[in-house]
């Protein structure tokens, strides 16, 4: 032990294990958890979580211990969190669209099957866009 | 070196990474369902980002990160496709 351990490193370390811990929790929840819909919860939160800890740490140790000042890693950051919800609602929706066709291998969670939407609607996984309605993108 | 406490967070960074990448394996394998696998897929990229950001640290020059963000991009993409391609069963419409 030679050079005493300057607080921008433990920060940063503190970040690089913080992130590490959260990766591990969402992976493992990825295994544990008994239905796609509860595992959908440990990959999306809890590892994108992690991962802006380390890209944090990341920019901590440029900016502090090397005198760089780097934005891509803010950028990714930017980014993992922007898209985690949106993969996560279309995994959802392939889960729910299977479920109703009956396909083989989707497992309904401890909570039971997702409920029905109200009226006559059905969940939109699979319908196409009606003309006119919001999720037509053709006359655009 | 800089010193050993960022060595030590850096190494148990990576081993957390490792058998969280192990983890998501195991359960693309194992899937049942298809959108496990691509929950899965999707983790893994996660994952691998987060190996490139601690290499960039542990090697010290922030190039690598360009390779970071593209995969963050390409990763989103494919899985966008692939939940595309099971829900309208087909991906460019």
């Amino acid at each position: 032990m030679s050079a005493p351990v300057s607080l921008a490193e433990l920060l940063a370390s503190f970040a690089i294990v913080l992130g590490g811990v959260f990766a591990l929790v969402g992976s493992w929840g990825l295994v544990r958890l008994p239905s796609l819909m509860e595992r959908l919860h440990g990959p999306t939160k809890a590892t994108t979580l992690g991962l802006g800890a380390m890209l944090l740490g990341s920019v901590l140790w440029f900016q502090l211990i090397k005198g760089e000042w780097t934005t891509h890693e803010l950028l990714v950051t930017l980014f993992l969190f922007l898209t985690a919800p949106i993969s996560a609602n279309l995994i959802a929706k392939v889960h729910l669209l299977r479920l109703r066709q009956g396909q083989p291998g989707e497992v309904i969670g401890p909570a039971g099957a997702p409920p029905a939407p109200s009226a006559e609607a059905e969940w939109s996984t699979f319908e196409a866009p009606r003309e006119g309605s919001a999720g037509d993108m053709a006359g655009d | 070196m800089t010193g050993s406490v960022l060595d030590w967070a850096l190494a148990f960074g990576f081993a957390a990474l490792g058998i969280a990448l192990a983890l998501n394996l195991w359960r693309l394998l194992k899937g049942p369902g298809v959108a496990d696998r691509i929950l899965a897929l999707d983790t893994m990229v996660i994952n691998g980002i987060g190996l490139i950001v601690l290499g960039g640290i542990a090697s010290g020059s922030g190039t690598s990160f360009e390779a970071a963000l593209l995969l963050a991009m390409v990763g989103f993409v494919g899985t966008v496709a692939y939940a595309k391609f099971l829900l309208r069963g087909d991906i460019i419409e």
